[in-house]
C-alpha cells in the first residue's frame, strides 16, 4: 500500500486548470520530492493532498484512506506544514504546541512529555513562553515544524519548507526531515531547491502547467536528459580560453576564479588538463569533476514541456 | 463513525482557540462591549424614559452586539495571518471550523449579557414573568446573533477592518428598525415592514414577553423565527465559505 496515492486529480479556478490529471503514489517511507516552476499546480496539488481543497475529479487516498470521503480519519494519518510559517502569534511556542497536540487528541501528559522534547530539539527551550510574534522567521518555521510532528505522523507533507530561511534553521528543517524519515514517516516536500531535493529525495516528481512531466529518481533523471559530464579546474594565474582547445572539451565556461569545462569523457579532459598545465609550466590549485545536474535536468523538462 | 468525537472534539478545541485569541481583540471590545454600552447611554440615559420598559430591548441589543462581534473577526484574522490553511489540514472540517466560531461568538454573548444583566438587577428594577421564556430568549438570541456574526466573515477577504465595516454596515441599521428605541407596538408603514423583516425584532419581542409578558408576536412564532434565520445563517456562512475558502488562503 502506497502511504500516498493520487489517481487522476483535476483542480479548475473558473477558467483556469491549476492541476490537471495528476496522479501520483509515494511509497511508505518515502522522501518524495515535488518540484516545478512558480505557478506549476504545487501548492494546489498539496492542498488537494492535505484535505484543504476538494477535487473536481479524482481521488487522493493517505495509508489507504479516501480523504475526501474520510477526512478527520486521514488527516490524523498526517502533519503538514503549509508554505507560510503557519503559527499563531499571539500564541506563545508552547501555547501553539499545545494547540495542535489538542488537535490530534493527545492526551495533556503526552503533550507535555512531547512538547519538552521538540522544544528542545527545535532549540527554543529558553523562548518556549515568549509570543511567536516576536520570532524570526526560522524560528516561527521550527515552532510550525514542531506542530506538525507533535504526534509524530505517517505522512509529512511539507511546502516549501526551507524557503527564505538562515542556514542554521535551514539545517535544522533539513535534519528533522531526515529523522521523521528514519523514525519510519512518509515525506511529500514540495521545493524550488533542486538541491535540497537531489539530496534528500528518493523519487521527485516534476509537475509544470499543472501536468507531472516526469517522474523518477534524482540520478534516474539526470541521466534521461543530460549526459554531459563536468570538469572545474583552478589556476595558480590567470590563463585564457585558448589553453582549452582540445576535441574532448565540449564547451569552457569562466566560473568565478574557475574554468567549467563541459565534456563527455571527463578521463580524457583530466589528463589533457594535467599535461596542458605542466606544458606551460602553470599550477593547478583545485580539480573536481562533477555529473549531471539536477537543474539541468528540471530546466530542459519544464522547458520541453 | 470514528469521524464523529473527531469532529466533536475539533469544534470544542476550536472554540477554546477562539475564546483566548479573539476575546480581547480591539474590535471585539470595541463593537461587542464598548459600543452598545454608548449606545445605551446616548438614547436612554438622561432622557426620561422608563427603564423598565426599555430594558429587554436594551438586554436584546446587548446581546445581540456582543454575540456577532467575535464572528465576523476570525476567520479575515486568520486568514491575514495565514493560519487559516493550517487549521484546515488539522483533523477538522469547515463545518468544525464555523461550529467553533458560532460558540466562541454565543458563549461571549451570552457571558457578558449575562453579566450585564446581573449589575442591572442592582440598578433597574426590572423583573421577569417567566424564567424559562428569558431563558430561551437568552439561548436562541444568542445562537442566531452568532450566527450572523459567522456570516458576515464569509466574505473572502484577508482584511479583519474591512469585514468590521461590512458588519456594521448590516448591524447598525438592524437596532434602528427592530423595535429597540422605537416600541414595535408604536411603529407603523414601511418601519413596520421593516421589523417585520429584521430578526433583532423577534429577540427584542421574545425579551418583552419574558420580562413584561407584552409581546407583539406570540412566543412561538418569535421562537421559529429565530431558530429558522440561525439555520438559513449557518446554511449561508457555510455554502459561502466553501466557495470562498481558497480565496485569501
Amino acid at each position: 500500500m502506497n502511504a500516498i496515492q493520487a489517481d487522476h486529480l483535476i483542480k479548475r479556478f473558473g477558467s483556469v486548470t491549476a492541476v490537471n490529471d495528476v496522479s501520483l503514489a509515494v511509497r511508505e517511507g518515502e522522501i518524495f520530492g515535488f518540484l516545478g516552476p512558480n505557478g506549476a499546480g504545487k501548492t494546489t496539488t498539496m492542498r488537494l493532498l492535505t484535505g484543504v481543497l476538494t477535487p473536481d475529479s479524482g481521488a487522493v487516498h493517505i495509508n489507504g484512506i479516501d480523504i475526501h470521503r474520510h477526512p478527520l480519519d486521514a488527516k490524523m494519518q498526517m502533519g503538514v506544514i503549509p508554505e507560510s510559517s503557519t503559527v499563531y502569534g499571539d500564541l506563545s511556542a508552547e501555547q501553539n504546541l499545545q494547540l495542535s497536540g489538542q488537535m490530534y487528541g493527545m492526551s495533556r501528559a503526552l503533550r507535555e512529555e512531547r512538547i519538552a522534547e521538540l522544544l528542545s530539539r527545535m532549540g527554543l527551550s529558553e523562548k518556549r513562553r515568549l509570543p511567536v510574534r516576536t520570532f524570526s522567521k526560522g524560528m516561527k518555521q521550527r515552532v510550525s515544524i514542531a506542530c506538525a510532528i507533535i504526534h509524530r505522523p505517517h505522512v509529512l507533507l511539507l511546502d516549501e519548507p526551507t524557503s527564505g530561511l538562515d542556514v542554521q534553521s535551514r539545517r535544522l528543517v533539513i535534519e528533522t526531515i531526515r529523522d521523521m524519515n528514519e523514525q519510519g514517516s512518509t515525506i511529500f516536500l514540495t521545493t524550488h531547491n533542486i538541491e535540497e531535493a537531489n539530496t534528500l529525495c528518493q523519487t521527485v516528481c516534476i509537475i509544470n502547467k499543472g501536468k507531472i512531466v516526469a517522474q523518477d529518481s534524482p540520478e534516474r533523471l539526470k541521466k534521461m536528459f543530460d549526459t554531459t559530464q563536468s570538469v572545474e579546474v583552478s589556476f595558480d594565474r590567470a590563463v585564457t580560453r585558448d589553453l582549452f582547445a582540445a576535441e574532448a572539451i565540449l564547451r569552457a565556461e569562466p566560473c568565478g576564479d574557475k574554468w567549467r569545462l563541459y565534456t563527455d569523457n571527463p578521463d580524457r579532459v583530466l589528463k589533457y588538463i594535467v599535461g596542458r598545465a605542466a606544458q606551460e609550466s602553470i599550477g593547478i590549485t583545485s580539480l573536481t569533476t562533477s555529473g549531471p545536474s539536477l537543474e539541468e535536468a528540471f530546466v530542459q523538462i519544464t522547458e520541453c514541456a | 463513525m470514528m469521524e464523529i468525537p473527531l469532529a466533536l472534539r475539533g469544534i470544542v478545541v476550536i472554540t477554546k482557540k477562539n475564546m483566548r485569541l479573539y476575546y480581547t481583540k480591539p474590535p471585539v471590545l470595541m463593537f461587542g462591549l464598548l459600543f452598545p454600552l454608548f449606545m445605551f447611554f446616548a438614547f436612554f440615559v438622561g432622557r426620561k424614559l422608563d427603564l423598565t420598559t426599555f430594558f429587554p430591548a436594551f438586554l436584546a441589543m446587548m446581546l445581540f452586539f456582543t454575540a456577532s462581534s467575535v464572528g465576523p473577526l476570525i476567520t479575515p484574522w486568520e486568514k491575514r495571518e495565514k493560519t487559516y490553511e493550517r487549521l484546515l489540514s488539522y483533523p477538522v472540517t469547515q463545518d468544525s471550523i464555523i461550529l467553533g466560531d458560532l460558540t466562541a461568538g454565543a458563549i461571549f454573548g451570552i457571558g457578558i449579557s449575562l453579566l450585564v444583566w446581573t449589575v442591572s438587577l442592582f440598578l433597574v428594577p426590572v423583573a421577569v414573568t417567566n424564567t424559562g421564556l428569558f431563558a430561551l430568549a437568552f439561548i436562541l438570541g444568542t445562537l442566531s446573533c452568532a450566527a450572523l456574526g459567522v456570516l458576515l466573515a464569509s466574505p473572502a477577504t484577508d482584511s479583519p477592518p474591512n469585514v468590521m465595516i461590512f458588519s456594521n454596515l448590516i448591524r447598525f441599521p438592524l437596532i434602528f428598525i427592530s423595535g429597540i428605541f422605537v416600541p414595535l407596538a408604536q411603529m407603523q408603514g414601511l418601519g413596520l415592514t421593516l421589523a417585520y423583516c429584521s430578526p433583532l425584532t423577534y429577540l427584542v419581542d421574545l425579551f418583552n414577553a419574558a420580562m413584561s409578558g407584552a409581546s407583539v408576536f406570540s412566543p412561538i412564532v418569535d421562537c421559529g423565527v429565530l431558530i429558522g434565520v440561525s439555520a438559513v445563517f449557518i446554511f449561508a456562512a457555510r455554502v459561502i465559505q466553501m466557495r470562498n475558502l481558497v480565496k485569501g488562503l
